[in-house]
């Protein structure tokens, strides 16, 4: 059976848990892979090397750049998981800041604390073979990288907008109908259009799209009521560190 | 091997909850010398980034901070703004949050209870080996805990991080024939609940009697959830404008998490402490489950929590159907919330316990300071003081076996060490 690994570096658990939120699958699954580390499901945690990483989360510490490095060499296939490990996730904000001045906001005696002033996605730091997107990633984009991975085929990951899979969905265009300022035209596609199903414009947790075109929204975003202030903010969330323009 | 006066136990990456941690201990002369619950997970500076945000952006960042409870923190995060701005959200708008938080805590007690916890009491290394001799029991905790996920992805949008959430109430409210089907999910989800409140009351428990203080929110009617003052276990009760003036955190040197005190006193926050001051606010199925689980009006054995977490369990699914069965579409998703400049105080419930956030906004609605208080960071004297009990008591054991019950201690309060890696103290300006 192929040994799967799943590690954990600066991130929320969300990722992760996605695995376990698998309910009709999560125990198939263990029958087809053998689980060697999981620290947050399993006490027990095998020697690499491992067929599959999984790794969700940013390096954002001295230790974790040398961790990565190691999990590269222990791991045949290296799946990275989230905004957290393809960009850097919200923590990246500090890439724009003074980290020392964080650093003495958040605790009282910040000289205890040994972080880096950068959060960076893990492709930063060693090859990456697949990526999946989001803020969290989407369940069954995880079972198809999974799936494939154990078939040896290519997953199939769309790397199209969100707005393409509204329209497939036939949602209402938020935008075009409501006014509703919205990063849809520009957010890589996966999570199947959440945010237009509730009536609210897509605030770009999966991040950019390939080739996103800005320039060519802004005005759009303008035309909805965005102000300056409105228009910084909303492209320094979950994936402030990716390539948006 | 066992009885020595001098040991040391030193587990490096504490499995099974949520974050990353690591445990110390070390006795001398056969007395516990040092218990050290260390974090090492890196921080991420959410209060410090918060700044310069406006006013609406705090339920969908905050939530990053735990994939685990993220409704707990847009929940804490919407009071608290709301208060700042006048404005209270009341009647089914609230019902809608209240039925999303018991989604939470369906899916997140589950979670503890069947694959994070219940393998120590049974002597596995995790729930899927426990899978392989109790296959049936395995499968209801993990349909249980879709049914959780399910409350959250109608009503919240996606079950980790909704993004249905806004100050003010919902981007779009859900209609009856679209919350029906729930119903019927969750009419079994009540009896598999009530199978496992029937399962983990069968455990073995140590013994072990805290005598911290309690800290939970009580409300005028209902269990708490979403909203409440937050009480004491020797009486005491107050506004959640004074938090920060009694519960006070400090920096200690093994650890990336503050130590928080409750008036200069040890104390715990969590489901003992919520069962024990709301007991009697129980639905009649969960009081009377509780009954025959063996649980008094007051639970002060930590190892028994996961018995009080099944009995939530059992009272979210009931609340649920409660709220579906009464509930009508509100007129419009959300209050309208205009911004002004001041102060204000959100505390809730999260399945860990307490949840406190605190925002100062300007004029425009801009973030001036957040300050946020999550469970964990609240419970960590109290898990080290529990694991030097155990420790103390337990001397006869052998390494092993003394080290996994350390972890289950440990494990008793479902730490979640993710949320605890920061957060700002009220001591700077009397330290
Ligand atoms: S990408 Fe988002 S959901 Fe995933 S670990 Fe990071 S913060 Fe959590
Ligand atoms: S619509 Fe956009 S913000 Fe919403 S879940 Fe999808 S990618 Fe994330």
């Amino acid at each position: 059976m192929p040994s799967i690994a799943v590690w954990k570096f600066t991130s929320c658990d969300g990722c992760q848990l996605t695995l376990l939120d698998c309910k009709d699958e999560l125990l198939p699954l263990t029958e087809r892979v053998h689980i060697a580390h999981f620290l947050e499901a399993t006490s027990v945690s095998e020697p690499g090397p491992y067929d599959i990483s999984i790794v969700e989360g940013s390096v954002t510490t001295p230790e974790e750049a040398e961790r990565i490095r190691w999990i590269r060499e222990q791991s045949g296939v290296l799946v990275v998981v989230g905004a957290c490990a393809t960009s850097g996730g919200i923590q990246a904000l500090r890439n724009f800041a003074d980290v020392d001045e964080f650093r003495s906001i958040v605790y009282a005696r910040p000289e205890h604390i040994a972080t880096l002033g950068t959060s960076t996605p893990v492709s930063a730091h060693v090859a990456v073979d697949h990526e999946l997107r989001g803020c969290p990633i989407d369940k069954g984009q995880l079972l198809e990288v999974l799936t494939a991975l154990l078939a040896g085929r290519k997953p199939d990951l769309p790397d199209t907008s969100v707005c393409t899979e509204c329209k497939r969905r036939g949602l209402t265009c938020v935008m075009v109908a409501h006014g509703t300022p919205c990063l849809g035209p520009v957010t890589h596609a996966g999570c199947g259009a959440l945010c237009p199903a509730v009536d609210r414009g897509c605030y770009g947790c999966f991040g950019p799209m390939n080739q996103p075109n800005v320039p060519a929204l802004v005005p759009l975003l303008r035309r909805s009521g965005m102000g300056d202030d409105e228009l910084h903010l909303v492209f320094r969330t979950f994936n402030a560190n990716a390539e948006w323009t | 091997m066992t009885h020595r006066a001098n040991r040391t136990l030193q587990v490096a990456g504490l499995a099974r909850v949520e974050g990353e941690g690591a445990l110390h201990v070390r006795t001398v002369d056969g007395e516990v010398d040092r218990v050290e619950l260390n974090i090492y997970e890196p921080p991420r500076f959410f209060e410090a980034f918060l700044r310069g945000r406006d006013f609406r952006e705090p339920p969908d960042i905050t939530a990053r901070i735990c994939g685990i409870c993220p409704v707990a923190y847009q929940m804490s995060a919407c009071l608290a703004i709301e208060d700042a701005c006048g404005v209270r959200v009341d009647g089914q708008l609230r019902a809608l949050r209240r039925l999303l938080y018991c989604g939470e805590w369906i899916s997140s007690h589950t979670l503890h209870i069947h694959l994070l916890h219940a393998p120590d009491f049974l002597g596995f290394p995790d729930g899927i080996a426990m899978a392989g001799a109790h296959r049936a029991i395995v499968e209801r905790g993990l349909a249980l805990k879709k049914a959780g996920n399910q409350i959250m992805d109608l009503v919240g949008g996606r079950a980790i991080h909704p993004v249905n959430v806004r100050v003010g109430g919902f981007y779009r409210v859900p209609t009856p024939e679209e919350l029906r089907p729930l119903a019927k999910t969750l009419h079994q989800a009540l009896y598999d609940a009530l199978g496992t409140l029937e399962w983990v009351a069968g455990f073995d428990f140590p013994d072990l009697e805290v005598p911290h203080d309690l800290l939970a929110l009580r409300d005028v009617e209902g269990y708490p959830l979403d909203r409440g003052e937050p009480c004491v276990s020797n009486g005491l009760a107050f506004p959640t404008a004074e938090f920060g003036r009694h519960v006070v955190e400090h920096q200690v040197a093994h650890s990336t998490a503050l130590h928080a005190r409750l008036d200069d006193r040890m104390f715990l926050v969590g489901p003992l402490a919520r069962y024990s001051l709301n007991s009697d606010r129980l639905s009649p199925v969960a009081r009377e489950a509780a009954d025959a689980a063996g649980l008094g009006p007051v639970c002060r054995n930590p190892f028994r929590s996961i018995v009080v977490r099944a009995v939530e369990v059992v009272y979210a699914v009931e609340e649920a159907l409660r709220i579906i069965e009464s509930y009508e579409r509100p007129d419009s998703p959300a209050v309208e919330v205009n911004p002004r400049a001041g102060v204000g105080h959100g505390i809730t419930e999260a399945p860990r316990g307490l949840l406190y956030h605190r925002y100062e906004l300007d004029q425009a609605g801009r973030i001036l300071s957040a300050d946020i208080v999550p469970p964990t960071s609240q419970n960590q004297s109290a898990i080290e003081a529990d694991v030097t009990q155990v420790v103390h008591s337990h001397q006869h054991l052998d390494d092993h076996a003394l080290q996994s019950l350390c972890e289950q201690t440990i494990r008793n309060y479902d730490p979640c060490i993710s949320c605890s890696a920061h957060f700002l103290d009220f001591t700077r300006e009397r330290t």
